[in-house]
């Protein structure tokens, strides 16, 4: 009783002290600088529509690297985690036939929806971890549906492996051609798609980048997915 | 008086630190500690917020000066999914803490007291 009090003193605190603090950020007021700056040129020097996305993959992409660094450590973590000699499906009741005809229907239309947000990247809402996280979700209802699937573990291993020494590959071919790391070489040189800013063929290398995260985000939650619902048997 | 967003913000943050301050499930911790990353995207998308402004996408009609602070954005957008990778991630640890000890309670786990 002590310790619910005790803590509920300290979350008041707290409370009140995240309020005086943002009590000091007006809501609603434009309080841009450097984003002013994105809004204004993001169309001549990303050829994207979508801000956010240009932000991510584009100005910030090595960041992006990083966080793609940071999912990859983590699905290694579960990995690792939960490695045992011999792990197999354990699960013994089949989904409802509710839950099995609805994934049979469903899953090729959730990992097209997932591919057509990551592809859609700079014009739309999502982009490739959205799109990746929808591609996952395909494979969770397959698992909870069927009793004996498991994802193609060699094909998604390779795939894992190859996006992302592409997305370091696409990164290095911009630093050999304009002389510095993620440099966009599709929009700054080539003018890929300059009289097509606003439709699917334009943006420079915004889709071949989200397209490879979407992969990798898909294929490493899928792992992780895969990881958490198998359990060790005994030889 | 602050703007509903921001006392929905810190109310969700609040509630999440409550869960893992008093809740001795692991579970339960960690079902509030996904509150509370819920509640910091929020306020990091309403402090982005302008007031009559639309979403930061530049087509027809929505000029460099209707749209709002795309930064923010931004920055949840990856940090949902970094959030899903690392919640699976402590989920798996408390999957060995019950394999090893037969209980989630924080209090019966020997070796965790304090």
């Amino acid at each position: 009783m002590l310790k619910r009090a005790l803590a509920i003193i300290t979350l008041l605190i707290i409370g009140y002290w995240l309020a005086q603090g943002l009590a000091g950020v007006p809501f609603g007021e434009d309080r841009m600088l450097v984003a002013q700056y994105y809004l204004d040129h993001v169309k001549e020097q990303t050829g994207a529509v979508n801000t956010v996305t240009a932000v991510v993959v584009n100005y910030r992409g090595f960041d992006t690297l990083g966080e793609v660094t940071v999912l990859f450590i983590a699905s290694t973590g579960v990995g690792a985690l939960l490695w045992r000699k011999k792990r197999e499906r354990t699960a013994k009741t089949e989904g409802s036939i509710v839950l099995t005809t609805g994934t049979r229907l469903l899953a090729p239309f959730i990992m097209l929806f997932g591919a057509y947000i990551f592809i859609h990247g700079h014009l739309t809402p999502g982009g490739g971890f959205p799109g990746g996280a929808t591609i996952a979700t395909a494979f969770l209802l397959l698992y909870m549906a069927f009793t004996v699937y498991e994802i193609p573990h060699k094909t998604f291993e390779k795939v894992e492996g190859a996006v992302g020494m592409a997305y370091v590959l696409v990164g290095l071919i911009g630093l050999a051609i304009g002389g510095y790391f993620l440099y966009d070489w599709i929009w700054q040189d080539w003018g890929f798609g300059v009289d097509n800013v606003g439709r699917l063929l334009s943006g420079g290398f915004i889709p071949v980048i989200y397209t490879i995260i979407g992969l990798k985000v898909g294929t490493e939650l899928s792992g992780i997915i895969d990881n958490m619902l198998k359990e060790e048997v005994s030889e | 008086m602050i703007s509903a967003y921001y006392f929905g913000a810190i109310s969700l943050i609040l509630i999440g630190l409550y869960a893992i301050l008093v809740k001795k499930n692991v579970l339960k911790m960690l079902i509030g500690l996904s509150i509370m990353e819920t509640g910091v995207n929020l306020l990091l998308v309403s402090v982005g917020y302008i007031s009559g402004r639309s979403a930061p996408i530049l087509s027809e009609g929505i000029g460099p000066n209707q749209a709002v602070d795309p930064i923010p954005q931004a920055l949840v957008l990856t940090a949902i999914v970094i959030g899903v990778a690392t919640t699976a991630m402590a989920l798996s640890v408390a999957m060995i803490i019950y394999e090893k000890y037969g209980t989630l309670n924080v209090e019966e786990i020997r070796r965790l007291r304090g």
